[in-house]
This record gives C-alpha cells, structure tokens and sequence, in this order.
C-alpha cells in the first residue's frame, strides 16, 4: 500500500474541505472495500478522509413512517437494531448477513451504497424500498441514485449523510451465495408498498443492482411466491461467469423472489 | 508520521506510525505482539482477529490511525496471570487445532461470538465462524471446543 496523508475532521463540513483540499482525495468509512483495493494497489489517493469521528453520522432513528440510518452505522448496528427490527426485519436480516461477522463491525452502510460493488447487499434494499440517499448537498431517490457497476449519482466529494427507508407493508430479502467468496452470485429483495412491488436486484446485472419488472409485474397480480417464481426474467443483460451463466442467474432471480416473498414479514 | 495512542491489552500505548500502517502491523511490528497472525492479507481468513472496543475486526483490514483512543484486545490479553481465559482452555482441552496458525484468530472470534448469549447450537457456531478459515479444516473440533467454551464463560468461570 502506498503512503497518503490521513485526515481525520470531526465534522462533515470539515471532512468536505479535507477532501476538497486534496489532490486526489477519497473517503474512508469502515474500510472493508478500500483497503483491500489500496493494499492490491488498485487505487493510489493522495489523502483518505475517515469519516469515522463525525458522531452526527451515526445512529438509527425512526422517522415518519420509516427509518432512518446514518451513513457510518455499521452494518452489525443494523442487523441488531429493533427499531428496524420492528419496523423494517427484512432490513436487519440482510444487514446481519453481508460479509462475516469481523466486517459487519466494520463496514457500513454509506460506504456500501458509495462504493456500489455489483454484488453488494445494500443496494437492493435500497433500490427495492424506493429508499432515499442523504448527502451533504441534496436527497437522492432511490431509482436515481444507482447509475451502472461501482457508479453513483455521487458527485466528486460529496458525502452521504444518512440513508431513510420507508416502512414497507412487507418486505423480504433471499440471496443465493458463491460458496467460496460468500458474496451475493443473486440476491433478491421483494417489498410491497403503497406504491407497488419494488423487486430489486444485485449479483446478478452487468451494470449492477437493478429492478426485475417482468417479477414486479406478477408480484403485482397476485403477490405470492408462485407468481414470483412464474415469471420469466430475461437473461440478456445478466453476468455470465465461471460461477454461473446469465441464464442460471436469471432463474435464480425468479427463484430467490419467491422465497423472499415466502420469507416477507 | 501520525502518533496513535491506544489502550493494548489494559496498557496505554503511544506509536509513531505511518498513515498506511494496518493494525496488524502496529501490533506485531511495533509492539512485539506476534499472537496476531497475518494469514491471507486480503481480510478473508480471519487469522488476525482482534478485538478493537469489545468487538472482533480483522486486524489486517483497519488501519492502526483510524483507532485512535480505541480499546485493543489481542490473543496474548486474555489470560489472567497464569490462567487461561476459558475459551483458550476449551481450544486445549478439545485440540481445537491443528497446525494453530488461525488459532488466535479462532479464539478471539468464538469469544465474540458467544459472550453474553444464549447457548448456541452447533450449526450457529459454524455459521457464526465464517469469517475465520482453518486451512487443515479442522473444523470439527473447534466447533467442539467453542461449544466447550462458551458453556464454561456462561458457568462464570470466565468473562
């Protein structure tokens, strides 16, 4: 890994001029991505900014008719919370099954939904409860805020803020996991709300987590595991790999929305 | 270079380290605490686990300036003078090892695992270890010796 100058600010004000400041700055949330990828020397930034002093960027709270979670919660914070819990379970199931244990205590959710790995858990709740990205310059929906693999609606140093997920009338997230790396080959996360069926996608896409209308559309109908696994998912624009075809993984996505409906609470 | 300051093992520590120093080699290079094992370097096989505020991380994937003021717990503070912490002694008394190198990751994790919980079953503690890789994959006996363990840190001889 190569040397870079460390800024730790106590405030997100603070952490927006350290990384305005820098040549070719990045952020630093829990890590659980970025030091892997400076130890590979994949990335080279002059300076990293650790968010992890800022306390207003911590904590769950229920607000309105949701919650909300601050962006350097972590993920073992969410998989135990009872507020989302009571209010979102499907939330804190995924939550308290992304990595292993030693990254949960690390990781969290902002870096998660900046970072956008194409197999990351977080961006299909996101994506799947029409949920809202807090920054430190505007809120960014849901549907807006994913743009293709490891891209964001981000723009240079702006910084997430907190996340807010509104209660759905019932949601459930199913992943099905590569054995050896245990990261998502499909995860499916189903809600159903006011709004409709959101069914969202990750593992799965060339270009990251996505919504799977042709599911949306039977769930829709008739909001059972069957129809779930009736639908037909087009395999056009899914990843083909050594761990599976787009084809697999296009029966997969039917296969996991049933049991994520079977498994909605 | 940055000066971090920590408590290691109930003892304030004070280092000059480089920005890119990882705990790991804060602990094993610096502070001579070579218990922690690096193991794959890529934050998979959990072999430096330690505990960083009462909580398992690995210790290859934080760097030793983000935990500034944090309270670290590594393999060689869990013994009382002579006596092993219950988990350790479980690890012996089952041969919870075989070559011992993910042993120290194994202990730390398993103590994180079970503290202030209900009785796990064997499929909970398996799945509660992922995040810790025994390449002789002598899974069977720590399973064994982290069920053994927990019982006796719930019987109150431990912590």
């Amino acid at each position: 890994m190569h040397n870079f100058a460390f800024h730790k600010p106590g405030s997100v004000a603070d952490a927006a001029k350290a990384i305005g400041a820098a040549s070719d700055g990045k952020i630093i949330a829990g890590g659980q991505t970025l030091l892997p990828t400076l130890r590979q020397r994949l990335a080279e930034p002059s300076d990293l900014v650790d968010l992890g002093a800022i306390a207003d960027l911590k904590g769950i709270k229920a607000e309105g008719d949701g919650v909300t979670i601050g962006a350097m919660t972590t993920h073992a914070e969410v998989a135990s919370s009872s507020v989302v819990a009571g209010a979102i379970p499907a939330l804190a199931h995924l939550a308290s099954h992304i990595g292993d244990r030693q990254v949960r205590h690390r990781g969290t959710i902002g870096g998660s939904l900046a970072n956008n790995d194409p197999a990351a858990d977080y961006p299909s709740a996101v994506l799947g409860l029409g949920a809202t990205v807090r920054t430190n310059k505007r809120e960014i929906k849901a549907d807006d805020f994913f743009q293709g693999m490891f891209t964001t609606a981000l723009d240079e140093g702006e910084i997430i803020t907190a996340v807010h997920f509104p209660k759905p009338e019932k949601a459930g997230y199913e992943k099905f996991v590569q054995p050896a790396s245990r990261f998502a080959l499909v995860g499916v996360f189903v809600a159903k709300t006011k709004g409709g069926v959101r069914v969202a996608v990750t593992g799965a896409g060339q270009e990251g987590v996505f919504r799977a209308k042709e599911v949306e559309a039977a769930l829709g109908a008739n909001f059972s595991a069957d129809a779930a696994k009736g639908a037909k998912v087009s395999a056009d624009s899914l990843n083909s790999d050594l761990h599976g075809s787009a084809v697999y993984r296009a029966h997969l996505v039917s296969v996991l929305a049933g049991r994520a409906v079977a498994a909605a609470k | 270079m940055p000066t971090v300051k920590m408590t290691v093992n109930g003892k304030a520590v004070s280092a000059d380290v480089e920005a890119r120093t990882l705990l790991v080699h804060l602990l094993r290079d610096k502070l001579a605490l070579t218990g922690t094992h690096v193991g794959c370097d890529t934050a998979q096989c959990g072999a430096c686990t330690v505990h960083v505020n009462g909580k398992a991380v690995k210790s290859c994937n934080v760097l030793a300036v983000q935990l500034d003021g944090a309270q670290v717990t590594t393999i060689e503070g869990l013994a009382t003078g002579d006596t092993m912490h219950p988990m350790q002694e479980a690890f012996r008394n089952n041969h919870g090892l075989q070559c011992g190198f993910c042993t120290p990751g194994m202990v730390m994790s398993a103590i994180d695992l079970v503290q202030g919980k209900p009785p796990l079953s064997e499929s909970e503690i398996r799945a509660g270890l992922e995040g810790n890789i025994c390449r002789c994959t002598g899974y069977h006996n720590i399973v064994k010796s982290v069920k053994a363990g927990a019982e006796a840190m719930q019987a109150g001889k431990g912590r």
